[in-house]
């Protein structure tokens, strides 16, 4: 993969445009190949429509800024995107996380530490006494700037959960999707992540490592992958984390345009399709968690709000949360959800079947 | 343009079936044991495959070990040693028979 520079909405490619992604994914005939409508395979699975179950997870996407442009990225971020949530629309994600009973809040972006606001939002969060916090850190933020190397420590002071992207355990890979001298920093920001007590069992500080395929293809098996991660990031770097999350790319946004612009697009559809599990479908995580976007806007997961399928429901904004159950509703599904529930399925928290 | 082997001919592999199903059927049963995770894992046979692929130089195995070996977690590293050791074998397999030539050289030669 080469190395994306710039964001799809600055280089103002039509990919940054979501109706345009959404004719290109839901054609069913590419290349005079015909792909199968998800809704059917729901329907064959016995899960059309798609219904939510209990509210366990609030992800709350602070903004679209980020030091990195990689290559996949499906939120098109990166350093020229301006677009992030204000104190206002923080205050109410509060008011909505403590109405909704979530246990975990997610905090995502961009690189949400760039968010002016986000120490004050984790420190308000944490008054909220959910179980879990997360951010996902995307390590390089860490070394990017001096006002960022007390990351660590601040994680830590909150009892954070830190999940990180590392796409392979050496910088070719890493490199050519994320950008170079990526794997370096991100080794750098692990090993001061370690440094404070991340990783390690009895500190009870969590660090997750995220792999996504850097390329046209699935994720191996989690469990042995962590194992490999494991034992190559302590021998070559002597770095420790928890778990290793394997993640798919969905078709969307910049990944969509490097299927596009590569000739994959078809077949990776079709190897997606050919994928499909109903046991990972039952499991989508748009079942038990909600996305809210850096404006407030609801959706049914963080792929929806690229796509901006906002809920099906008659309140989306997180300025009205409460006032009907949001869990009442259908879950827009549209071709790119093949990446949810390919093989051992796929979600924020990695394999889900 | 008409060649002799076409990569979409990969994806109809399963319909060998059509014109004999029963051995299709236990040759595909057999091939889904061969590479399930056993006393060597999916990953390791996986390496073997591609390493057996560009040996009998199939395109197609070519094709699909290397996206297999890929989706078993591999590099780019992995893949190409797996492939040193098929060329390291062939051509050592020629290079072993220079024993006998040289045999031969000693038994006819002044
Ligand atoms: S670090 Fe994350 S948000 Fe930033 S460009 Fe990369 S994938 Fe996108
Ligand atoms: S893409 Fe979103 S809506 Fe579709 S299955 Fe995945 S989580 Fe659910």
């Amino acid at each position: 993969m080469t190395t994306a520079t710039k964001s799809l909405k600055s280089r103002h490619s039509e990919f940054a445009d979501s109706y345009f992604q959404l004719q290109v994914i839901s054609s069913t005939a590419q290349n005079g190949h015909a792909h199968l409508q998800f809704e059917k395979k729901l329907e064959e699975s016995g899960l059309y429509p798609l219904r939510p179950q209990k509210l366990e997870i609030f992800q709350i996407n602070l903004g679209k800024m980020c030091n990195q442009v990689c290559k996949h990225c499906h939120v098109d971020a990166g350093p020229d995107r301006k677009e992030i949530m204000t104190r206002e629309t923080m205050e109410q994600c509060l008011i909505a996380i403590r109405q909704s009973g979530a246990h975990t809040v997610d905090l995502t972006g961009g690189a949400p530490e760039m968010n002016p606001d986000f120490r004050w939002f984790v420190k308000e969060i944490s008054k909220l006494g959910v179980e879990k916090i997360i951010v996902r850190c995307n390590l390089t933020i860490i070394l990017a700037n001096k006002k960022y190397h007390d990351l660590p420590d601040f994680f830590k002071e909150h009892g954070i959960e830190v999940v990180s992207s590392l796409p392979f355990y050496n910088s070719t890979r890493t490199d050519a999707q994320r950008g170079d001298g990526v794997f370096e920093k991100s080794i750098q920001a692990l090993k001061m992540l370690n440094q404070v007590g991340y990783g390690a069992e009895a500190s009870g500080l969590v660090l997750n490592l995220v792999y996504n395929p850097s390329g046209a293809f699935l994720p191996p098996s989690q469990s042995t992958l962590e194992a490999e991660y494991k034992k190559r990031l302590e021998s070559h770097f002597g770095i420790r984390f928890n778990s290793l999350f394997t993640i798919t790319n969905l078709p969307i946004s910049r990944f969509l345009e490097y299927l596009m612009e590569t000739g994959n697009y078809s077949d990776y559809m079709d190897k997606l399709i050919q994928a499909f599990n109903p046991v990972a479908a039952a499991n989508v995580m748009c079942r038990n968690t909600i996305s809210v976007g850096w404006d407030g806007y609801i959706y049914d997961c963080d792929f929806n709000q690229m796509l901006d399928l906002k809920v099906n429901h008659p309140l989306q904004h997180i300025a009205d949360f409460g006032k009907k159950d949001i869990q009442d509703r259908d879950i827009i599904v549209n071709q790119h959800c093949y990446g949810c529930t390919a093989g051992a399925g796929s979600s924020c928290g990695g394999a889900t079947a | 343009m008409k060649t002799y082997y076409n990569p979409e001919d990969l994806k109809k592999f399963s319909n060998v079936g059509e014109f004999e199903p029963n051995l299709a059927k236990k040759f595909f049963d057999y091939y889904g044991d061969v590479f399930k995770d056993g006393a060597l894992t999916a990953r390791e046979k996986s390496l073997i495959a591609l390493a057996v692929a560009h040996t009998v130089q199939c395109p197609y195995c070519i094709d699909a070990y290397t996206v297999d070996t890929l989706e078993k977690g591999c590099d780019e590293a992995q893949l190409m040693e797996a492939v040193h050791v098929a060329v390291a074998i062939r051509g050592g397999a020629s290079l072993v028979h220079s024993v006998q030539m040289m045999n031969k050289v000693k038994e006819v030669a002044m």
